[in-house]
């Protein structure tokens, strides 16, 4: 494709140039907030403290949320002491260049596309590279809806991580270039987009569901005069808890999606639409675990922690599938080295 | 000297029996039994199986065949149909059958039931409001009624003891009706895999370019039928492959990768029928009836000429070779067993792109056919090909002597397309005269498979209603009160996290005139 302006090449190094770009500013959105949680250790915030012990009184079913009490994160600037402001400032600016970074991030994805002249899904760069902006994409809703500031850290330090992976890893960075003829069908794009999705929320559910086990474990061990830091500036651990529930209870169709789509496309390309090939397997297991998950959010003694638990062990294994299978396991679906 | 104890009253049978479908039905169990797939699902991603890899399995076998013994014994090269596994399955299944009787039972009387009625107090309720009406009761009753089944509440009216009119409303029934469907689905799902698998079968050809291939058990290379599979139902079609191009990346990190395969066969659905044309490609199989024929590989066929001894052609044709890797080192073994005196064969391997290295000597360097060769060993005696039926890529060297160099070493052959190397003494030669493709084709048929599709669409539309309807109760109290009409709102979700404030202010705002200065707050 040429479009006189820029060819398939110029779009490679586009591309390269913008992840490049992307996983710099992810970084310093990283750097952010890990000023924002060491600003908050000065912080006693007995706001928030008080604000926690709410959530601790049998809450009414539905009644107001205790996210957006004074002194939790994202609070009104006006209500806050110098030492908040501070934190607060550092967190607007982690956000703020999680966005940028996303806009940057999205043009490396977009800019692959045009440069291999198809979805840029072929190979295990490409899912890396779309399955982390899937994630930060995944974190930037769940920011506007529920209000998970909480989250950056964690958010910015996993994409980092994935995209710098990615990118400096010489058996697993390939230049934009053709399918191999097994990918050629509009399922690829079915099948790839809804796993990606569905991987972005996994990621995101299972950060909530980390933030939940630190949160409720310092709810039950720490006096009250002790609360000072970051995690005291969640909100309760039962409001994380929610938002990692909305975020699975969205993945976990989703992923149902991704895997029928899958068994779909490999009726046509293979003849049969499931073989227990392994990377099936693991979406299979990954399937059964976050069941589990859900289940056990409706078994008495099985809520909470345990489910908090599950939810970690499907994002394991949604993860190891994506990078343990493709490298330790051959099967039908090894493409192009690895 | 004996003691004397009451024993704790027995169970009986029927109480053992209860019991114990009561702990197999808990959610408890459910939940370790989930586990328990996953966990029993794993060995088979690591071990291979015969069902997936089978020649991985056969080098496992040649590998470690103490440990393959005891992988037969537990079943662990064929997991997914062991009876440890399908144990798991079952034992799941009949979990959830046991939790869906009683849940459909209990949904079903709570389908048919009314809204129950307002609690009380109203004013206890999570969210509550209250306000002074001009209208009359009546009208205001009316009112809320009517909005409430807008909004799709299933609504009753009554008068309550206090003489008050109260509007009960109900929704959300969709929430348990998703989950009973879910399950449900996924019982839909496994009967149509089983019936499809019991059925169906699954086979595999190797058809060289320029041949045919008719659908009959003799023509599979092999052939892996459903246990209830007839092989009379097998569609009457026959096909030939005409042509088929390959075309491989010639440069960059990618170099070597097939880039497209393409095969034009013409096929004839059934003896009569008019032959039709359809290029067979990756992602674009064949479908004839039931029945779907794949594309799923492909090889090289040298073709060869075998002469013996006395100068006579002993085989000639093309003999196709298994791909060994990426770069089309293929393995395979030409069998005269027309030559005379003695038979003759040949085992080796076909490089596609000839070249040479010091350690490996001989080896290909790319998949595409751009330097082809032979590389060869050759023995003469018995093939034993009168006995049982013999692989063709398999040599059974029990009664044959290998041809060798002075020296003692093997003889060697490097043959080059057109090229013909004389066997020692004598005895014969072998001619490269050409090159034919093949290509591996996949010939299978599931039936029912739209079942498990349908399935789980509806699984998932299931634990969509299932995850995100919310069961929701709202009432509307009209009372006289000092000669005023007070109006109470109130709501109860049965599901936390949704946004009952809001719902129950757009119920107050509806029921309310919009002209605030009527109304005295």
């Amino acid at each position: 494709m040429n479009t006189g302006l820029v060819d398939a090449g110029q779009f490679g190094y586009i591309s390269d140039t913008a992840f490049v770009f992307a996983t710099v500013v992810y970084a310093l959105a990283m750097t952010a907030h890990i000023a924002e949680w060491a600003s908050a250790r000065r912080v006693a915030a007995p706001a928030a403290i008080r604000a926690q012990e709410r959530v601790r009184e049998p809450e009414p079913v539905g009644a107001g949320s205790p996210a957006g009490a004074a002194g939790a994160v994202g609070a009104p600037v006006d209500e806050l002491s110098d030492e908040e402001l501070g934190t607060e400032r550092y967190g607007r600016v982690g956000v703020s260049l999680t966005v940028l970074a996303f806009l940057t991030h999205l043009v490396g994805v977009g800019a692959r596309a045009l440069a291999a002249e198809r979805a840029p899904w072929g190979n295990m760069f490409e899912f890396a590279t779309t399955g982390a902006l899937a994630v930060t994409a995944a974190y930037l809703v769940a920011l506007r809806l529920y209000r998970t500031r909480w989250l950056g850290l964690l958010v910015t330090v996993f994409v980092t991580i994935v995209l710098g992976i990615a990118m400096l890893t010489p058996a697993i960075y390939v230049a934009p270039g053709p399918l191999v003829p097994a990918l050629h069908s509009y399922w690829l794009v079915i099948h790839v987009a809804a796993a990606a999705l569905a991987g972005g929320a996994f990621c995101i559910g299972a950060l909530s569901s980390l933030l939940y086990l630190l949160k409720s474990r310092a709810e039950r061990r720490t006096a009250v005069e002790d609360r000072r830091g970051y995690l005291w500036r969640l909100p309760g651990s039962a409001e994380v808890d929610r938002v990692a529930y909305k975020v699975h209870a969205f993945a976990v169709p989703l992923w149902t999606f991704a895997v029928l789509a899958g068994a779909i496309w490999a009726e046509y390309a293979w003849g049969r639409y499931w073989g227990w090939d392994p990377k099936e397997t693991w979406a299979f297991i990954t399937w059964v675990v976050y069941a589990a998950y859900l289940h056990a959010r409706a078994t008495a003694g099985w809520q909470g922690r345990n489910a908090a638990i599950i939810a970690l062990v499907g994002f394991a294994t949604f993860l190891f599938n994506f990078v343990g299978i493709n490298l330790f396991a051959s099967g039908l679906h090894s493409y192009a080295g690895v | 000297m004996r003691r004397t104890y009451t024993p704790a009253p027995a169970l009986s049978v029927l109480e053992t029996l209860r019991w114990a479908w009561r702990q197999l039905t808990s959610m408890r169990t459910a939940l370790i039994l989930l586990f328990l797939l996953a966990v029993a699902s794993i060995p088979g991603s690591v071990i291979p199986q015969t069902g997936v890899d089978p020649s991985a399995v056969f080098a496992f076998r040649e590998s470690s065949p103490e440990l393959a013994r005891w992988y037969d014994r537990l079943g662990l090269f064929h997991v997914y149909s062991s009876v440890w596994f399908s144990a798991v399955y079952v034992l799941l299944m009949v979990s959830l059958v046991g939790c869906f009787i009683p849940r459909a039972r209990q949904y079903w009387r709570s389908f048919r039931a009314e809204p129950p009625n307002a609690p009380r107090n109203l004013d206890r309720l999570p969210v509550h409001r209250e306000w002074t009406a001009v209208d009359s009761g009546a009208v205001v009753a009316e009112r809320a009624h009517r909005v409430l089944r807008d909004r799709r509440y299933r609504v009753r009216r009554y008068v309550d003891d206090r003489g008050d009119q109260v509007v009960a409303a109900e929704n959300g029934h969709l929430r348990e009706a998703g989950n009973l469907v879910f399950h449900l689905s996924l019982l839909v799902v496994l009967f149509g895999v089983a019936y499809g698998s019991l059925f169906g079968f699954k086979g595999g050809a190797l058809v060289v370019e320029g041949e045919g291939f008719s659908n009959t058990l003799t023509q599979y290379d092999e052939f892996e039928p459903g246990a209830w599979f007839d092989p009379a139902s097998l569609d009457p079609f026959t096909f030939t492959v005409d042509d088929f191009a390959v075309t491989f990346e010639t440069a960059g990190d990618q170099r070597g990768a097939p880039r497209s395969f393409q095969a034009d066969v013409s096929y004839v659905e059934a003896p009569g029928a008019p032959a039709q044309q359809y290029d067979l490609r990756v992602n674009h199989p064949l479908q004839i009836d039931g029945t779907s024929v794949f594309l799923v590989g492909h090889g090289y066929a040298p073709e060869v000429t075998v002469r013996d001894g006395n100068g006579d052609v002993a085989f000639r044709g093309p003999v196709p070779f298994l791909p060994q890797d990426s770069s089309y080192t293929s393995l395979g073994v030409i069998k005269a067993p027309d030559a005379a005196p003695q038979q003759l064969g040949f085992e080796g391997f076909f490089l596609p792109t000839v070249a040479f290295d010091e350690q490996r000597g001989p080896y290909s360097a790319f998949p595409d056919a751009l330097a082809p060769g032979l590389v060869l060993t050759a023995y003469h005696g018995d093939l034993q090909m009168d006995g049982q039926p013999q692989s063709v890529f398999v040599l059974d060297k029990e009664r044959l002597r290998q041809f060798e160099q002075q020296g003692g070493e093997p003889f060697r052959i490097l043959l080059r397309p057109g090229k013909t190397v004389q066997l020692p003494d004598g005895r014969g030669s072998i001619s490269f005269d050409g090159l034919s493709r093949a290509v591996r084709l996949q010939v299978s048929s599931t039936p029912a498979k739209v079942v498990p599709l349908v399935g789980v669409l509806a699984a998932i539309a299931g634990l969509v209603a299932s995850l995100f309807v919310r069961p929701r109760r709202a009432w509307v109290r009209v009372g006289r009160r000092d000669g005023d009409t007070v109006v109470q709102a109130a709501g109860l979700d049965r599901v936390a996290g949704g946004d009952l404030v809001g719902a129950v202010d757009d119920i107050v705002t509806a029921i309310r005139p919009r002209s605030r200065d009527m109304e005295h707050a």
